[in-house]
């Protein structure tokens, strides 16, 4: 590579301001340019050459009373580079000889940037000093044809503007530039950063429903983005304010929209709904979990639930295993990895915050996409603005969120699932979420309980505040519309977390240093402060001593920021030395922003002035409660008329390629799922590497208990009946356990609503009828609920690719995520066949229920309007008939039937084995009409087991009184066939086709 | 001699020290896992240890280039200390990230006694993270691998690709101190994987100095020490049957023959 200079003064002064450029760059083959190379051409842009400069900027004001020589400017850029294979540049712009375009990428100010964080930590221990470092990338692009919109295309693959400044130049403007410029995003606000008083008490009606909608109004007349209040909490916080006879702040304002959110109060699940006075978390979820524990009396195995940051269950006689799951969908489409990376180490602090903290120890995922060839485009904003991202670029940058994530904090993330779906191209549906581990006492106390006490410190650990996810949580509350703040996306920084938690979970909580502990997720302090205030009834807060990432920041953004990696812990006084002198020996910064008090009420100060003193009552409770009433949707849904097919090889062969069927390996392959050691059944299981729907890990190396993790959902039928849609979401997750070898009598299930349009009585209805089927299908399994979230309002409201205004609702979707623990890891059970001559079995029945099914889905022809039944007795029957066979190691594999139906569990059995199946369908118990139906029906209750021929007998004695069929043999080979109950043969392939098949359309990736 | 002590590094995003501990003390060892900054404010601790432990993990997340930034710190404060440690009859390993460290210290390979770092572990040709097993076959002396010949461990890394100049590479094979390559074993065949996962040159999966004392690994041997660690076990177990079935995984026995080089 070439240099061209750029001239600096390299000898300043003490205390003067210097930026320097290191730019490194690969001195052997850069892997990573080829790919992208390769990536590029793949997409029909016409590159030759890629090359990569990776760029520092450092940006340093002397501290010692030395001066800065150009020899420590030289060991600073030894720092950033490896001399095997790089080679680096000062105060120079590197240039490859001969390029076309140049593409800069660096981030906006104020968006987290790690690498130059740890650029940091690594210079001043070298050079002390005031210094920031600012990173960026530039691509050098060369190839025949290419034009600046090529290499403008490149910019928005590679970079989201949202967060990130794209900078393009042509090779001659580059030479006459002498580069790409200085990359230096330093945060630059002029106000002072002052307490407004919001003029509440004169307010009309429509400035309350104005404010509550799109928010404070600033100095200029813009809003400061919704605080997602609808006139009736308008006017509960002006009748409050008007008996305290004052006007509010805006630290206050802000503050009960946060606390009083949807998505901190839940207030759909929360409110009456119809006749139903209670509402329906508190009658269908809470209420089956109450009528469960009941029932299982001395066998209740619930420890915590809902009442913390994730539910409690027991592990063995010392130790509690916990599971929360959440979502993260609106910051996902705006920025996939950063949303993403935030939703996996945010429900990470789910676990830190469990009860006196558990360590996390597993990590699961579901991604609901858009299709992803869906090249359609969509904007936010009229006139073709504000383009949004695609299904595909969705896809990579979520996968590469929890991949850094998961990945950096050292949790291995076994289980996941990925769906797709044209309605969830306006919002993608993200889960996560996270399993703990928590000795039952610590320091002497029980560890799931947790209370704040007066004079305890209010203390703040981990990162900073900035003002990133500022209005993130009504953001969420909110469908995306225009008025959407880019400050609700934030980065992750995992280090700074995986500091954190190693340094509360595994030695401050055992040393006995805090009372209590809560994360910052949604509202940031204002919401974890005034939760964990209700404790010992009250809190004061002194906003200045809270630490900030850059100057002028207002004290009500300081106060609701929803910056990362933070936690509250309430320290005794007399603890707090000792705390905060472990903090900073483990590099983790612990600040005191206040006390905790049993005043009754929370204030916070800001320059010496009260900037909030509101009643903890009025806080908690204060918000109105609202009815809600919901009416059954007029809808036609008709049975679609079908042919048979008559190539029925060709297609199995289509089912197989689709989006929905395929592997995910490349997702699988790419998160770390063995980390901590506890690995037993793998997301990609036998030879031929199939995905599975359970996975199974020992959570606590001495032992051989394993967890058993499962989770199910089937959106497609919510249109048809969504009372179908929950109770097969509930039994697939069951049933995917039991599979696996979980005990079926000690399943505890976890539920995630995402729904749409929830103000909408429709929508209401489908919400009320899946809740409903919740109890009935929980407490008929006994199976409680131990831990849920909801997210509301998943709905994209922007325009098509004509500029037409479209509204696009994501199904309503209830993700059911199972925890299961199993005594002996040892009898957990693989998906894979494992012996020609081994027998193949289908417990349960196939009938005619193919409403909503992936069938009828890819023959495109309607819905359906039979969604599958789930019978909950005969299926108990047979999933306990099942265990006791396992335990007796009777069976060889075992495989769900769900999505595409029962010849998707045989496939994938076989495929998992690479070993051929011959099977007839005369032996198939149920009531079908027709082939097709019979292979691709969903019908619920069904698991397809392998059994070794000796074991026959034995296998089926332990089955006596259940419906099952013995359906054909392994066979040696890789031939799989299936004959029809005429004896037809009406498959011939064999596993290598099948496999080549299945892993087609996401093996790209 | 009995049970040697054994001290397994953490902190900064090393996140394989649970179960590194955890695998030498089922070797017969004791071990504790020390925070770089505990051992930096008390580095004499280490003349209490004859086995050092860099774990795998993220330190520092990786950034600025795998296991550079925690290097650095360590040798800027514990340069001395640890040439005490390794010039004393000790053993010393690196997995993974804790082998990306030990080149950037230029423990490994220390060709001709120096001290720089001569060798790189690069992006994967993948450029991406991989999770996968891997079969090994030792190839040198080193007491850390003895008896055992091939044996089979996962991988789980994006920067993991063995590279040096054709010099170097020629010497660390001249002097024997490549300890493991990536060959088409077992776990291959079973899963139709690459024998090499990640384009490391020779097939190089990690490398000795010279006297075999200090190992420098990027497969995890502590996540190989259980049966049920195998992608195959259930397969093993329907083959051989459950009371046949061996409780061990092939790991174990690296962290056995550290213990007993100590007996």
């Amino acid at each position: 590579m070439a240099n061209l200079y750029i001239k600096q003064d390299f000898s300043p002064n003490k205390g003067d301001r210097m930026v320097f450029t290191v730019d490194v760059r690969s001195k052997i083959d850069d892997k990573r340019a080829e790919v992208l190379r390769e990536k590029l051409r793949k997409e029909g842009i016409p590159v030759d050459e890629v090359q990569i400069v990776d760029n520092y900027t450092i940006d340093y004001t002397e501290g010692s009373d030395d001066q800065i020589h150009p020899e420590d400017i030289e060991t600073v850029a030894g720092f950033l580079t490896d001399p095997v294979t790089e080679e680096s540049s000062i105060n120079q712009s590197p240039h490859p000889d001969e390029f076309d375009y140049a593409i800069q990428i660096g981030f906006k100010p104020g968006v987290t940037d790690n690498v130059g964080h740890t650029a940091k930590e690594v210079i001043t221990d070298y050079l002390p000093g005031d210094m920031d470092v600012y990173t960026s990338q530039t691509i050098f692009l060369s190839g025949q044809g290419l034009q600046e919109r090529d290499a403008k295309e490149v910019g928005y693959k590679l970079a989201n503007p949202l967060i990130q400044n794209i900078k393009v130049k042509g090779e001659e403007m580059f030479r006459i530039d002498k580069g790409m410029g200085i990359n230096r995003p330093v945060v630059e606000i002029d106000e002072k950063p002052t307490a407004d008083i919001v003029n509440l008490l004169e307010a009309s009606d429509e400035e309350l429903t104005l404010i509550g909608k799109k928010g404070l109004a600033n100095l200029d007349g813009t809003r400061r983005g919704p605080l997602a209040m609808d006139l009736n909490y308008m006017k509960a916080v002006h009748s409050y304010f008007e008996k305290e006879g004052r006007n509010p702040t805006d630290v206050e304002v802000e503050s009960l929209a946060q606390t009083w959110s949807e998505h901190c109060k839940h207030t759909t699940f929360a409110n009456q709904m119809d006749d139903i006075e209670d509402g329906i978390f508190s009658r269908y979820i809470k209420g089956a979990t109450d009528r469960i524990r009941e029932l299982k009396g001395k066998d209740d195995f619930c420890i915590s639930v809902f009442k913390d940051n994730s539910g409690g269950i027991e592990f063995d006689e010392d130790h509690i295993i916990s599971h929360k799951v959440e979502t993260h969908n609106s910051p996902s489409a705006l920025d996939p990895f950063g949303g993403a990376i935030t939703g996996i180490v945010g429900v990470n602090r789910d676990t830190m915050g469990f009860g006196l903290g558990a360590k996390p120890v597993i990590n699961i995922y579901g991604f609901c996409f858009g299709n992803p060839d869906d090249e359609r485009e969509l904007f936010k904003g009229p006139d073709f603005t504000q383009m949004m991202l695609s299904p595909k670029r969705i896809m990579e940058g979520v996968v590469e969120g929890v991949n850094v994530g998961g990945n950096c904090s050292g949790i291995p993330t076994p289980q996941g699932f990925t769906i797709f779906d044209d309605r969830y191209r306006g919002k993608p549906l993200v889960y996560v979420g996270t399993v703990g581990l928590m000795p039952k006492e610590s320091a002497g106390r029980l560890s799931h309980e947790k209370k704040a006490q007066p004079g305890d410190f209010v203390v703040m650990a981990g990162g900073r505040v900035g003002k990133d996810g500022v209005h993130g949580a009504t953001f969420s509350s909110e469908p995306m519309d225009t008025g959407s703040p880019a400050t609700a996306v934030q980065i992750g920084d995992p280090i700074t977390q995986k500091k954190m938690s190693d340094a509360l979970v595994k030695e401050a909580r055992d040393l006995g240093l805090y009372n209590s502990i809560t994360d910052n997720g949604a509202g940031g302090i204002s919401c974890s402060v005034a939760e964990m205030a209700e404790e010992c009834g009250g809190c004061h807060v002194q906003l200045d001593s809270v630490p900030t990432k850059y100057a002028g920041i207002k004290p009500w953004e300081i106060w609701i920021s929803e910056s990362q990696e933070r936690m509250t812990l309430s320290v005794p006084p007399g603890k707090w030395a000792e705390f905060n002198d472990l903090m900073q020996r483990r590099g983790v910064e612990a600040t005191v922003i206040g006390k905790f008090e049993d005043s009754g009420k929370c204030v916070v100060e800001y320059g010496g002035e009260k900037v909030m003193d509101v009643d903890m009552e009025f806080l908690h409770n204060g918000l109105p409660s609202e009815k809600l009433h919901t009416k059954e949707p007029q809808r036609e849904t008709y049975e679609p008329v079908l042919d048979e097919p008559e190539d029925h090889n060709d297609t199995f062969h289509t089912m197989l390629r689709r989006p929905n069927m395929s592997s995910w390996e490349f997702i699988s392959q790419q998160f770390d799922h063995e980390v901590q050691g506890g690995s037993v059944i793998k997301p990609l299981q036998g030879a031929g590497g199939v995905n599975g729907d359970a996975s199974v890990t020992r959570p606590l190396l001495s032992s051989q208990k394993a967890v058993v993790l499962s989770q199910a959902l089937n959106p497609s039928y919510s249109e048809i009946n969504p009372y179908d849609m929950a109770a097969a979401a509930i039994d697939t997750a069951v049933r995917n356990a039991v599979a696996a070898g979980a005990n079926p009598d000690k399943i505890a299930i976890l539920d995630n609503f995402c729904w749409c349009s929830s103000n909408e009585p429709e929508r209401l209805w489908q919400l009320k009828k899946a809740a409903e089927a919740c109890y009935d299908t929980a407490v008929a399994y006994g199976t409680p609920f131990i831990s849920g979230k909801d997210s509301m309002f998943n709905d994209f409201k922007g325009y098509d690719e004509n500029g037409e205004p479209v509204k696009i609702s994501v199904p309503p979707t209830l993700l059911i995520s199972s925890m299961s623990v199993m005594d002996d890891a040892k009898k957990a059970i693989p998906l894979d066949a494992k012996y020609g001559t081994d027998l193949v079995y289908v417990i349960g029945e196939t009938n005619d229920e193919m409403g909503g099914s992936e069938y009828f889905a890819m023959r495109g022809k309607g819905l359906g309007t039979t969604t599958p039944k789930v019978d909950t007795e005969k299926n108990m029957k047979a999933y306990k008939a099942l265990h006791n066979a396992m335990e007796q190691d009777l069976v060889e594999s075992a495989q769900s039937v769900h999505r595409g139906g029962l010849i998707m569990a045989l496939a994938k059995t076989s495929m998992g084995g690479k070993l051929g199946m011959d099977l007839y369908l005369k032996n198939l118990p149920g009531n079908y009409s027709r082939d097709d139906f019979a292979l691709y029906s969903e019908s619920q209750g069904r698991i397809v087991v392998t059994v070794e021929e000796e074991k026959q007998e034995e296998f089926e004695k332990a089955m006596e009184g259940v419906t099952y069929g013995m359906i054909g043999e392994v066979t040696g080979d890789s031939g799989f066939t299936i004959e029809n109950s005429q004896r037809e043969e009406i498959i011939r392939t064999d596993t290598d086709t099948m496999l080549e098949n299945y892993r087609a359309t996401l093996g790209g990736f | 001699m009995g049970k040697p002590n054994v001290m397994v590094l953490t902190g900064y995003g090393i996140n394989c020290d649970e179960e590194s501990k955890f695998a030498f003390e089922k070797a017969g060892a004791m071990a504790k896992i020390v925070h770089v900054n505990d051992l930096i404010d008390n580095p004499d601790r280490l003349d209490n240890y004859e086995i050092l432990f860099f774990p795998g993990g993220f330190s520092h997340g990786d950034d600025t280039g795998s296991g550079k930034a925690l290097a650095r710190k360590i040798d800027t404060y514990l340069d001395e200390e640890l040439e005490g440690f390794t010039r004393r009859d000790t053993l010393t390993i690196g997995v993974c990230n804790g082998f990306q460290v030990l080149t950037h210290l230029g423990l490994l390979p220390a060709l001709d006694g120096a001290s720089e770092k001569q060798v790189a572990l690069v992006h994967n040709d993948s450029a991406r993270y991989i999770d996968r097993w891997v079969d090994l076959k030792v190839n040198n002396a080193s007491p850390w691998l003895k008896d055992m010949g091939e044996f089979s461990a996962p991988i789980a890394h994006g920067e993991g690709k063995f590279y040096a100049d054709p010099e170097t590479l020629k010497k660390i094979e001249q002097e024997g101190q490549v300890a493991l390559r990536y060959f088409d074993g077992p776990i291959c065949d079973y899963q139709g994987f690459e024998a090499n996962p990640n384009g490391s040159l020779h097939n190089i999966a990690g490398i000795t100095d010279k006297t075999g004392r200090i190992l420098g690994m990027m497969p995890h041997p502590e996540r190989a020490i259980e049966i049920t660690h195998l992608p195959n076990w259930t397969y093993l177990k329907s083959e051989q049957g459950r009371e046949n079935l061996p409780e061990e995984g092939p790991g174990m026995q690296l962290f056995r023959n550290a213990v007993e080089y100590f007996e």
